[in-house]
């Protein structure tokens, strides 16, 4: 076979980050080449700088494609040399028909007049090479997330396409599509189509992929042909790095259970019969950290949300007590009363209101605590704010600081604050240390620490598993909307938590 | 903080007092330079607040409307409507003025709220749902007043706009004190209404340095606070040599210091604002937005409902067009005052200037006889003009 494409020394630098370091990549004529990696490894971004996202010019090395070099400056002109990349998050206009979403911008039109009956004929035609039995006139939006897949791939056959590019093709789909989807990638290997498909699932790359390239920390660490592919290596290769990160030392003091959620099961709010979270339960101690391991999409935020005030989801049953008591969650206030807290992952979407002053943040979610009788009472909001700063380490001149002027890590401690400002029994803490530095990271653990040692139950969830095996007491680990197995710190390990998140793949019920 | 650069920080806040204060002074001399006619004159400054007084007690809810990021574009049909109510019942069916001033109010409440549930609850866009109502409200005006004019209106119905607050002091004590004329009542109110302001001011500047936030220089302090009681006391004592002061100031001056209240001092208000800044992360500490945005639109109802019963008494009739237009006036004050179309943000304070700096242009061009053709774009112009001040300092 010969070569279609070479990356070669990749490197891609982000301000203060090196997503990228020296990435080697070499994908046969004809093949189907998976890349692994954990999340934040660097895969997206390698896809990114192949399909022309990152413009020729703002990384280093270079790129051979069908035997000469490749210097693109949009997606564009990748799009014009048959690369053609399909996202996590599909692209599709959902109000727009089949056919017009094909075409998008790329219409069959002379003079700007488009030839509708082409246009569907050749829909027609589409459609069928994908196996999908649609009328070309019906509303995207309407069709199931695995059809909508199937349309993407349709859309890049329309365009010539020549290296596809799948981004985890399969992480929102259910087994039967899933299982269409792959077969229709052998079919479109047949048919002369190069394929990169970027993915976790191990029993998936082993049913299409000719060779597998792992990706960790931004760089390359093995390319594995077909029959060196096994569970062990894949996994020993994706997260095989040392310890290099450092956690505060504290010693575990588990008390009595708090936090006990049992039968959890939670639907998609707009989805109706996807079911989201499977039977979940778990339980948090006094004193305890407790963390939730998984990929992206295994469902570990769907699931703090809809304990917390039932704010993600709907159809959702299940039982919840605190201290033994039975407790109803099913809004913001009654979960607050019952003494939860939830910090976002996304903090300046749903953790802040960016363009008040840090105090207004931090009294938000307990007016009542620097009111009288629904007065507010300035002083001690100031106070409280300023009793926050100090103990939180907050770096600002003053609590008037409009918390958009803080830095990610600063903003986290005004979020915490918040929540602490509730008195909570219980605090979910969402990707706590997402997207700051590591000083800011190490003063959170420090936090989270203190917490615990004052007899509150802490949840994590963490993409980070070295985060994960460094701060938490017992760890539970996620996959597709179960609980697929619990830890505890002597038995967790990154191999184990990820021959687990494996090992479950494909086998929901 | 240097003087300098503290106004610069605040910069909006004093551009409005001082916007305020040169188109006054601009129509001043403009008035007195073409036709000879003092711009400031007693009789002047009470018809002003008699023609605006509706658009400042609206602006008041529309600000609460705005930062919770909505619109009610109805407001102007709610006027006519609730005037037509309020004249069919005390003209055509003989009600008492002081049952049918509640029941009007009633009124509004409900339409508000039969707005506010299809905006909160279902979450219809309320440009759509108030579009529908203005029309719905306008066609119902007219249906309710037959296409014809109701009146006129027993005269304690009138004194809701026309009246004037009582002298309580009398002649006799005038003659005494050798003023002639002058309503003591009308002077002493606004005089300690200068002498609150003051101690309020020196107050929060005392909070604020006990909070370590930098407070206003000395010396800005007491230019503003000079300019604005200069300017109370100077107004009061116009009134006071008019007739008096009118009810419609009285209750503008008492809405005014109610919602300031309210937004800035209630947990209530603070949470309007919330949620107007970031929706989804009021919603998840805990504030019920949806119950918020329905009172925002009830109590915007129950305020356009006293502002048609104001003009119904001003006109002493009430008209199918009686308040068409209104809504933009409005709004476009709200928007002056510096409050932000993504919600959020804006103050009481500035709403009310805003509406003022509408309120002296109409007045002043009118005098002059500046055209209804010019009069709009002028007032066009300076909204516009206004909102892309914001922006720029906002970008700076």
């Amino acid at each position: 076979m010969t070569t279609l494409l070479e990356m070669r020394g990749i490197s891609k630098l982000f301000p203060g980050v090196r997503a990228l370091d020296q990435v080697n990549l070499t994908v046969k004529a004809g093949e189907i080449h998976a890349i692994c990696g954990e999340n934040g490894a660097g895969k997206s971004t390698l896809m990114k700088v192949l399909s022309g996202v990152y413009p020729h010019g703002s990384y280093e090395g270079e790129i051979i494609y069908d035997g000469a070099p490749l210097a693109m400056k949009s997606i564009t002109d990748s799009e014009a040399r048959g690369i053609i990349i399909i996202h996590q998050e599909l692209a599709l206009v959902p109000l727009l028909s089949i056919a017009e979403n094909l075409f998008l911008g790329n219409e069959v039109a002379k003079a700007g007049v488009i030839n509708w009956p082409l246009a569907f004929q050749k829909t027609t035609e589409l459609l069928k090479k994908v196996g999908l039995n649609e009328a070309p006139t019906s509303i995207v939006g309407k069709l199931g997330v695995g059809k909508q897949q199937l349309i993407e791939i349709a859309k890049a056959l329309a365009k010539d396409v020549r290296l596809l590019i799948l981004d985890e093709p399969t992480a929102a789909l259910q087994e039967n599509d899933s299982q269409k989807l792959l077969d229709l990638m052998l079919e479109l290997k047949a048919q002369g189509v190069t394929q990169i498909i970027i993915s976790h699932k191990l029993n998936e790359i082993g049913r299409v992929a000719d060779r597998t390239t792992i990706i960790r920390d931004g760089t390359t660490v093995s390319t594995l042909n077909r029959d060196e592919i096994t569970e062990d290596r894949i996994i020993r290769d994706m997260v095989g790095r040392d310890m290099a990160h450092r956690y505060p030392a504290r010693t575990p003091n588990p008390g009595e259970i708090l936090l006990e959620v049992k039968d959890w099961n939670v639907y998609h709010p707009d989805q109706k019969d996807r079911q989201m979270i499977r039977n979940a339960g778990f339980t948090v101690r006094k004193g305890e950290i407790v963390g939730i391991a998984g990929l992206m999409g295994a469902g570990r935020t769907e699931l703090a949300m809809s304990l917390f005030g039932h704010s993600y989801g709907r159809g959702i049953t299940g039982s919840v007590s605190m201290g033994g008591k039975p407790v109803d969650t099913s809004t913001v206030t009654k979960a607050v009363d019952a003494g939860l807290a939830y910090v976002t992952e996304d903090r300046k979407a749903l953790g802040l209101v960016l363009d008040e002053p840090i105090l207004r943040n931090i009294s938000l979610a307990n007016l009542a605590g620097i009111a009288l009788r629904g007065v507010l009472n300035p002083r001690r909001e100031a106070q409280v704010a300023e009793d926050y700063r100090r103990a939180m380490n907050i770096r600002t001149p003053n609590v008037q600081q409009k918390v958009v002027n803080l830095s990610g890590g600063n903003q986290q401690k005004v979020v915490l604050s918040k929540w602490l400002f509730t008195d909570p029994q219980v605090l979910i803490l969402d990707e706590p240390t997402r997207g700051i530095d590591v000083g800011a990271k190490f003063e959170i653990y420090n936090i989270m620490n203190q917490l615990a040692a004052d007899g509150r139950g802490i949840l994590m969830i963490s993409s980070e598993m070295p985060e994960l095996l460094g701060m938490c007491d017992r760890i539970y680990v996620m996959n597709e909307g179960r609980i697929v197995g619990e830890l505890s710190r002597a038995e967790a390990s990154q191999e184990r938590i990820m021959a687990m998140i494996l090992n479950s793949a494909g086998k929901a019920a | 903080m240097s003087e300098k650069s503290y106004m610069g920080s605040h910069l909006r806040e004093y551009g409005m007092i001082m916007a305020l204060v040169a188109i006054v002074f601009f129509f001043t001399v403009i008035v007195r330079a073409s036709i000879d006619v003092d711009f400031l004159s007693a009789q002047n400054i009470t018809n002003l607040f008699l023609q605006n007084s509706y658009v400042i007690i609206m602006a008041l809810g529309m600000l609460l409307v705005i930062v919770a990021g909505h619109i009610d574009l109805s407001v102007g049909s709610v006027v006519g409507f609730t005037g037509a109510v309020a004249a069919v019942l005390t003209v055509n069916l003989g009600w008492p003025v002081l049952a049918v001033i509640p029941a009007c109010l009633i009124v509004g409440g409900l339409i508000g709220a039969a707005q506010g549930y299809w905006v909160a609850y279902w979450k219809i866009p309320s440009f759509i749902v108030t579009l529908a109502g203005m029309l719905v409200f306008r066609g119902l005006t007219l249906w309710l007043l037959n296409g014809q004019n109701i009146g006129p209106f027993p005269r304690s119905f009138q004194s809701l706009s026309t009246g004037f607050l009582p002298d309580l002091f009398g002649d006799a004590d005038q003659a005494l004190l050798g003023l002639d004329r002058l309503n003591g009542t009308a002077l002493l109110i606004v005089v300690a209404v200068a002498l609150v302001v003051v101690l309020l001011g020196l107050r929060k500047r005392g909070q604020d340095a006990a909070f370590g936030i930098s407070p206003e220089p000395a010396a800005v302090f007491w230019i503003r606070n000079a300019i604005v009681c200069g300017a109370l006391v100077f107004v009061g004592y116009k009134l006071a040599i008019f007739r008096g002061l009118p009810n419609v100031v009285m209750v503008l001056a008492v809405l005014t210091v109610i919602y300031a209240f309210f937004t800035e001092k209630t947990t209530s208000g603070r949470r309007i604002y919330a949620l107007g800044g970031n929706e989804k992360a009021a919603k998840l500490s805990g504030i019920k937005t949806e119950r918020l945005v329905f009172f925002c639109f009830v109590n915007m109802g129950v305020l356009a409902a006293l502002a048609g019963m104001i003009v119904a008494a001003r006109l002493n009739s009430s008209t199918p067009k009686a308040g068409a237009g209104f809504e933009l006036d409005v709004i476009a004050a709200v928007f002056i005052g510096g409050a932000s179309m993504a919600g959020g943000s804006g103050k009481i304070i500035g709403v009310v200037v805003g509406a003022l700096i509408m309120g002296v242009m109409n007045n002043g061009m009118s005098i002059l006889g500046i055209g209804i053709d010019y009069q709009q774009v002028i007032k066009g112009l300076v909204l516009l003009a206004a909102v892309i001040f914001d922006v720029y300092n906002k970008n700076k």
